[in-house]
């Protein structure tokens, strides 16, 4: 438990300070009864590993960590701190990059790893009711031998949990085919702050409520806690193909993009990797990458056969349409994991080059690609500091790898200001902050370019709809309108349509 | 093509200054679900001058359009590129607006395989209860900034705010498409359709009625051709059934009115002669409006009510509505018949 903080000459907020000690003396003691001894974490050390999720450069001791092993030990967690004014914050298995589960020195940390059981598995309504702590990858696994999985995938899903998904609408690969988290959950059951139990959806189709599925997907653990969820399965495609373009130029490749989506088809996957980030993986991993391509496109087919050789003969005329000098195709398993070996150790390998990197992670239109790629390399020549770029370019989904030296002084600073620039690009060209990452408390300030003090606003209402008290995962994913002035945001939003002007840049 | 954003939200600020609350309408094509009549009393704020297409962006597979535009205008700028809206939105009547089809959120035949209306929605700019102007989402598909309000509009019925325009992901028209139908028996129907959804074919549509399975196929030329001959029957590239069934212009909902329930698709089948569609997850049922059976929704006066002010009878969940209600509408301007205690069904 934290020391209270002495604040002497003033006489108020020490009374109220010895105030919060009382309280969180009499909570602890009522979560000391409610929880089992190996699920309520109060030690130091214990609480060393929970002091940040994903992202590590952001680190706070939790005043404690709660594991409910059950949802009702996780509804009386819920109460306790709601009876004694104590904030709370959910947490996923913390593989989240922005964030989100960032714990609070005067608060409780719930997390809900313990809450790992698949429940039910419907073969016949192709669905699955699971605990928020199942791991993404587990349910895939889980139904297998049935010929079938769960779509989403995010990067992390060999830990990340399908609560923290709901909670980030967690995307992946994957997903300009099969969508997000929000297209492949049927429904949820969550308990809100003030207790009570939600059950939205289920294994049919359609909720006959509002769509309060949907706002839950993304909401980042602030109006509820997710304690089940209906996904839906799908059946394993029969076939699967990948293939690879080596391009000599960016432009090149991001046009070979918009052509491929323009002709109609819809890959599985669709992946760019610039030069830096394919030398980097070649020295890593040796995967084979042509390492004297500007670009390389990752395009992954799945289906039935025969659409899967039509649609593999069109991206290749449409790779050498524009320009590429290689085309792999990799059609056994084993070379379509040599293919994908290579983006998967992109981070990784990225990481080898320098010794901190900070990943962004806006949105743009498809259309857009080549101009604002060259836009953040002259940015990154401006900054002096390098940039990877490996991303999910069907999506137009940008994951700019910054490089630098935290411990070389101010480059921390200017790596974070090259990042917000980076961000800023992405909604003056229409896109958005975050595509997958979240908000968290990394993406607070870009959000006040993105957003109006009137749109701000009705999120803080929507917020107090659940959470009057706004304890749920306090100062989380829409940032105050105090913040945004120091911040000196600028809403760039404006309107509805791209601003055609980028001069500022 | 006129932009009626200025009126619209000047109108919405007038009625509040008022204290007049509004009926949002689009082509009125969707009214039978809210009420069975107009009371002259009430103050319609149209959007059915404010259309046009803004942005289409074919590359992109997105298309920004104003909320009063007709349905059919968008289906034939689409088509003509080679593209369609995902969710099949009815026309009822041959009518129905671009606004209203995502503020009634029914999607057509292909639900199961191609998502519901909001799955589509990328973006919205709406007036709330504050007359005032918001934008939400985007024009991208994976957006994560802020909470999902752009989703929520979907199948809202208006009362949280006029839609001035919105931003709908667009998928193209498929390759081939192939029409199968099969003579089957309800129960042997209903069985292949849960059999068929745990394999990999291309199935956009199945719906059982009267003793006949229809299947649509739709895909690449031969995935499509491969399938068709696994599923046999009798075949055609469209019969106009699907048409038919999305609109509601068959012989079985033109009697004395229809009820519907939403299932999980293996779902028993009642002893009624239910229509089987969404592959399963839908059920209808002709009955008079003072015959429906228990867990049955009549799709006419009070199906919008049902859903937001009640939330399906699922009190909980209900509560939470109205403060959404309340979030973005405080003094209740809008559709307020939908959910205020004090306006009559």
């Amino acid at each position: 438990m934290s020391e209270p903080r002495q604040q002497p000459g003033t006489g108020q907020p020490d009374l109220e300070e010895r105030g919060a000690a009382r309280t969180r003396k009499r909570a602890l003691k009522r979560l000391q009864s409610l929880l089992p001894e190996h699920c309520l974490l109060t030690r130091p050390a214990a609480l060393k590993p929970y002091e940040t999720d994903g992202l590590t450069a952001i680190r706070e001791r939790p005043w404690v960590v709660a594991l409910p092993e059950t949802e009702a030990m996780l509804a009386g967690v819920i109460q306790i701190c709601r009876e004694e004014g104590i904030a709370v914050v959910p947490r996923g298995a913390g593989t989240g990059l922005s964030g989100g589960a960032r714990p609070l020195a005067d608060g409780v940390l719930l997390g809900l790893s313990k809450l790992d059981r698949i429940l039910e598995i419907d073969l016949s309504n192709r669905a699955a009711r699971v605990q928020p702590g199942v791991r993404n990858l587990a349910i895939s696994e889980a139904v297998a031998e049935h010929g079938l999985y769960y779509a989403p995938d995010p990067s992390s899903q060999i830990a990340c949990s399908i609560g923290g998904n709901v909670a980030e609408n967690s995307g992946g690969v994957h997903c300009l085919k099969y969508g997000l988290t929000v297209h492949n959950i049927l429904g949820l059951t969550v308990l809100t702050f003030a207790g009570d139990r939600l059950e939205i959806g289920g294994p049919g189709n359609d909720p006959e409520c509002l769509d309060l599925l949907a706002l839950y997907c993304g909401s980042e653990g602030l109006l509820g806690v997710v304690t089940e969820v209906w996904v839906r399965l799908l059946p394993v495609p029969p076939e699967r193909r990948v293939l690879l373009g080596a391009f000599p130029a960016v432009a090149g490749a991001a046009d070979a993009v918009a052509a491929i989506i323009r002709s109609g088809l819809v890959p599985a996957g669709l992946e760019m990797m610039d030069r830096l980030a394919v030398q980097a993986a070649e020295a890593f991993v040796h995967a084979g990458y042509p390492s004297d391509a500007e670009a390389v496109l990752l395009c992954e087919l799945d289906g039935v056969a025969e659409e899967v050789a039509a649609d593999a003969r069109l991206v290749e005329r449409v790779f050498r349409d524009f320009g590429a000098s290689a085309v792999q195709t990799a059609e056994t398993t084993e070379e379509q994991a040599r293919l994908w070996l290579g983006r998967k150790a992109a981070f990784p390998a990225v990481g080898r080059l320098a010794p901190d990197y900070y990943c962004m992670d806006g949105t743009i239109p498809r259309a857009r690609l080549a101009e604002v790629l060259a836009r953040v390399s002259v940015l990154s020549e401006r900054y002096g500091l390098a940039v990877a770029n490996v991303f999910h370019a069907g999506d137009g989904n940008l994951h700019p790898l910054i490089l630098y030296d935290a411990n070389r002084p101010g480059e921390l600073e200017q790596a974070e200001a090259f990042g917000a620039e980076i961000l800023d690009l992405c909604v003056a060209v229409g896109g958005t902050v975050t595509g997958e990452h979240g908000v968290g408390v990394e993406k607070l300030g870009p959000m006040c370019g993105q957003f109006s003090e009137a749109e701000l606003n009705q999120f803080f209402r929507l917020k107090a709809a659940f959470d009057p008290r706004g304890l749920l995962n306090p100062g989380k994913a829409i940032p105050t309108l105090t913040r945004c002035a120091e911040v000196g945001g600028m809403h760039v939003h404006g309107g509805r349509l791209p601003f055609p002007n980028l001069e500022r840049f | 093509m006129t932009d009626r954003s200025d009126a619209l939200t000047e109108a919405v600020q007038n009625a509040r200054t008022a204290g007049q609350r509004v009926l949002i309408m689009g082509s009125g094509s969707k009214r039978f679900l809210t009420r069975a009549d107009t009371d002259p009393g009430d103050r319609i704020l149209s959007t059915e001058e404010h259309t046009g297409i803004e942005d289409y962006r074919k590359d992109e597979l997105v298309v920004t359009v104003r909320s009063g535009t007709p349905l059919r205008t968008l289906r034939q700028v689409l088509g003509r590129e080679g593209q369609m809206l995902a969710f099949e939105p009815p026309e009822f009547q041959g009518l129905g607006t671009v606004g209203g089809a995502v503020a009634a959120g029914l999607p057509g035949p292909g639900r199961p395989w191609r998502g519901s209306v909001r799955d589509s929605v990328l973006g919205v700019e709406m007036i709330n209860g504050y007359g005032e102007r918001l934008v939400f989402g985007g024009q991208v598909m994976k957006n994560v900034a802020g909470f999902d309000v752009s989703r929520l509009q979907s199948g809202a019925f208006g009362i949280f705010g006029v839609l001035l325009r919105v931003s709908l992901k667009v998928i193209p028209v498929p390759q081939t498409e192939r029409s199968c139908v099969l003579a089957l028996d309800r129960e042997a129907a209903h069985q292949w359709m849960i059999r068929m959804s745990a394999l990999p074919v291309p199935i956009t549509a199945a719906c059982w009625l009267d003793g006949q399975l229809h299947v649509r196929l739709s895909g690449a030329e031969p995935a499509v051709v491969r399938a068709a001959r696994h599923v046999g029957g009798e075949q055609s590239a469209d019969d106009g059934f699907w048409t038919a069934l999305r609109d509601q212009t068959l012989p079985f909902f033109r009697s004395i009115g229809v009820a519907c329930r939403y299932v999980p698709p293996a779902a028993a089948l009642l002893d009624t002669d239910e229509l089987i569609d969404w592959n399963g997850a839908r059920r209808w049922t002709q009955r008079s409006p003072d015959q429906v059976p228990a867990g049955y929704r009549r799709f006419g006066p009070g199906y919008a009510r049902d859903r937001c002010r009640d939330a399906g009878g699922n009190r909980a969940v209900a509560e939470y509505q109205h403060r959404l209600k309340q979030a973005f509408d405080p003094d209740s301007l809008f559709n307020a018949e939908l959910t205020d205690a004090d306006v009559a069904a």
